[in-house]
């Protein structure tokens, strides 16, 4: 299925990168081709825009793809005709607003650490909607107490702090940045014992 | 009859309730004509701009229910433009102007602007109930309206509007001295509401029996409206998360119990899963469940729910319960008669689907199901066949294949034998959609035997105009058409053009008819209007007569060319 491609060496193969309007395999491209939408006898190609763009970014993925073989590999998008299938618009539209939204359903689940506790935890972030549901939830889980979140002080005072990894790895205080920042960087929380706040440095 | 004074006739009609059984009482004579339109109540229009509001008027002085459909059903699947028209103003206008009562206008397809919801707000004093399937060109103002000013309003039900939220305000609207209301559903509103309005109002509406939320309810909100009513029968969830080891989730497991009453379930926009076992106890009562709003429930989550809904007689559902889901469903419920799967992910490479196992699976194990429709990957010939023999009850037929003219796969043959079979064994069928490859074949066995036939969506099927002439020489009860993407022309349209005038409509786009040959049915048919809907110009330097035309739709009509259509719409 592959066509050797030599970006570099001697053999340029421009046939590779020459962009054309036929469908690959229409001029001796060794691609296997699945037929774009089923078995169509008599019937007139379909006259929606969508198809032929579609066939276009095909011959496209030929050039990019073409070190994978080409369209074969990946699926071939599917043809999008419009008003195929038929929902009502309605409906349509609450996909691609689900989409754009995190997968429903999935939970965000993330390991919770206590100092001193013989195991860990899970929680889903994504049954709070901000820090004192949280916080509330991890002091229920625990049996501990957090003290008041102050910007300047952090939780000072308190025996307990809340804290989590980021995505960069590195460990911050629960409760400075934004609520939907913070879900979406958390890794893991790990509430630390009083004592050793002292270790985070400045806050 | 005739030694029968009017009063009693009048009485006999009241049992008359039927549109269509009311329609034929008018036909008998001129005495039942006459007592038959002072004594109407409801009247069902099933095409806005088939009549016009004065003759409805001056025929039914007693109208108390409007019903109204606007836009051709393809509208629904943005094959018509949003301003093609459609508009409920002129009606709301006339109505008002008149001495008719309204008490309940229901709408479907049809473009609603808020200045007709205040208007309607503001003219009829007893206005009762407010129905909206598929509307648009309104915003939250117009229910503020309504709410504000419809004093004995029982019933606000929104379904599947495109309704713009700029100001959560409206549900504050209703005035304290409201609590007549049945229904509320407003599911399909995208923005806030004002929670506290919400629940005080559930708590002075005694009557309340349908209810359903949207997305902005939270669970903590709707363990307090079910406190407050727990004598709803219809439920739809909004948002159904929060953690299942808080207070105010056993809160809701608790007062779950005490709504012995719901039968109707749905909702759930936002879900998660570990939530669902509060509203388990439901489950053994509920005759209809709407999951297709539902996408965070799948799996093993959707199974141990469907598992306790024994008594189910209505399931809407997404794809991603698999076939294997489906044979839950089979074996589960024996009471099913309506079965509709959505596909819950229609642009994507379509892993989580259902196939024509599902399906013979929901045909062996629900002897009862009547109405279909199935949104699936594929199909083949000998299931089609097997469900017709397992079910030959069916009013409603509707497969929708996520690859439109995907043959049966096993054999590579089109799917005609199989809905051949259908249409052989379901005599009492009166709607069809098919999909999939498909020959003038199929068309020849719908002639043939689908008698009850009133109305048949064609997608991409068949090889020439016998197809769709089959259809119209053998459908005597055809009503509506509707044809998008096949080979059919000129001669199949205008070889019986009195047909049109025994239909409510027909809808053909991206077929062969030319522009002549509308023209030529336009000037033969004076009671139809012929729309052609023009949007790309195409027809821009002189129209030619051969040209093909990409949208047609033609319907028969009292009231001749309408006033209102756009200019990408011409009237032939």
């Amino acid at each position: 299925m592959e066509r050797a491609v030599n970006y570099g060496g001697d053999d340029l193969n421009l046939e590779a990168t020459e962009l054309r309007l036929g469908l690959p395999g229409s001029d001796g491209l060794e691609q296997k081709q699945s037929s774009p939408a089923g078995v169509r006898t008599n019937k007139r190609a379909s006259p929606d825009v969508a198809e032929e763009s579609r066939s276009k970014s095909n011959n496209n993925s030929v050039v990019s793809d073409a070190g994978n073989g080409g369209r074969d590999t990946a699926p071939p998008p599917k043809a999008q005709v419009v008003g195929w299938p038929p929902i009502r618009s309605f409906r349509r539209n609450s996909f691609q607003a689900k989409k754009t939204h995190e997968a429903d359903g999935a939970g965000m689940y993330v390991k919770v650490s206590m100092d001193g506790a013989p195991y860990l935890r899970k929680v889903d972030l994504k049954l709070y909607k901000s820090y004192p549901e949280l916080l509330k939830a991890l002091e229920h889980m625990f049996k501990f107490t957090i003290g008041e979140y102050s910007e300047r002080e952090g939780y000072d005072g308190s025996e307990y702090v809340p804290t989590y990894e980021d995505k960069e790895g590195d460990w911050m205080l629960v409760g400075d940045v934004p609520w939907d920042m913070f879900i979406s960087s958390c890794k893991k929380l790990r509430i630390m014992k009083g004592s050793e706040t002292s270790s985070l440095g400045c806050l | 009859m005739n030694y029968f004074p009017d009063e009693v006739l009048e009485h006999v009609f009241d049992f008359v309730t039927s549109h269509r059984d009311r329609n034929a009482v008018s036909l008998v004579c001129k005495l039942w004509y006459r007592v038959e339109r002072f004594s109407r109540e409801r009247v069902f229009i099933g095409n806005c701009y088939a009549i016009s509001p004065e003759r409805v008027i001056m025929r039914f002085p007693g109208l108390k229910s409007l019903t109204l459909k606007g836009k051709p059903h393809f509208a629904d699947f943005n094959l018509v433009p949003h301003d093609w028209g459609g508009y409920v103003q002129p009606w709301i206008e006339a109505f008002a102007k008149s001495r008719i009562g309204l008490e309940e206008l229901r709408l479907k397809r049809m473009l609603v602007s808020d200045e007709s919801l205040e208007l309607l707000s503001r003219s009829f004093a007893n206005f009762k109930s407010l129905v909206l399937v598929s509307c648009e060109g309104f915003t939250t103002d117009g229910l503020a309206a309504i709410a504000a000013n419809c004093r004995f309003l029982r019933e606000l039900d929104l379904q599947e509007n495109e309704i713009d939220d700029p100001s959560g305000h409206w549900l504050s609207c209703f005035p304290e001295s409201c609590t007549s209301l049945i229904s509320l559903n407003f599911a399909c509103l995208k923005g806030e509401i004002n929670l506290a309005a919400l629940e005080r109002l559930v708590a002075r509406s005694p009557n309340l029996k349908s209810l359903k939320l949207n997305r902005a309810v939270p669970l903590e909100m709707l363990q307090k409206i079910l406190m407050r009513a727990p004598q709803l029968v219809d439920l739809g969830t909004g948002s159904f998360v929060h953690d299942p080891d808080s207070e105010t989730y056993n809160k809701l497991k608790a007062t779950v119990l005490n709504c012995k009453s719901i039968r109707n379930l749905s909702g759930f926009l936002e879900v998660a899963p570990r939530c669902l076992p509060a509203i388990y106890p439901i489950c053994l009562n509920l005759t209809t469940l709407n999951l297709s709003y539902a996408a965070g429930i799948h799996g093993s989550d959707l199974v141990k729910l469907i598992r306790r809904c024994v008594k189910l007689q209505c399931l809407w559902i997404l794809d991603c319960i698999g076939d294997k889901g489906l044979e839950v469903v089979a074996s589960t419920c024996k009471e099913l008669q309506e079965l509709r799967v959505f596909p819950s992910d229609p642009f994507g490479v379509g892993h989580a689907a259902v196939t024509e196992n599902g399906l013979v699976a929901i045909s062996s194990g629900c002897p009862k199901l009547h109405s279909l429709l199935y949104f699936c990957q594929q199909m083949t010939n000998a299931a089609l066949e097997t469900v017709a023999k397992n079910c030959p009850n069916f009013i409603r037929f509707r497969l929708a294949i996520l690859d439109p003219t995907k043959p049966d796969p096993v054999t590579m043959q089109p799917l005609d034998e199989g809905f051949g079979a259908i249409v052989r064994s379901c005599k009492r069928l009166r709607r069809l959609s098919m999909a999939g490859l498909l020959t003038d074949q199929v068309f020849l066995y719908i002639g043939m035997y689908a008698e009850q036939l009133e109305m048949l969506s064609i997608a991409f099927a068949g090889d020439s105009d016998k197809g769709m002439l089959y259809v119209l020489n053998g459908c005597k009860k055809l009503r509506k058409l509707e044809i998008r993407d096949s080979p059919f022309g000129n001669a199949a349209l205008l070889t019986d053009v009195g047909k049109y005038e025994t239909m409510r409509s027909l809808w053909m786009s991206s077929c062969e008819v030319t522009l002549g040959g509308c023209k030529t049915l336009a000037k033969k048919m004076p009671r139809l209007n012929v729309e052609i809907i023009n949007e790309h110009d195409q027809m821009d330097i002189g129209p030619e007569d051969g040209v093909r035309v990409d949208k047609m739709y033609l319907y028969r009509t009292l009231d001749g060319q309408r006033k209102d259509a756009p200019e990408f719409v011409w009237t032939l």
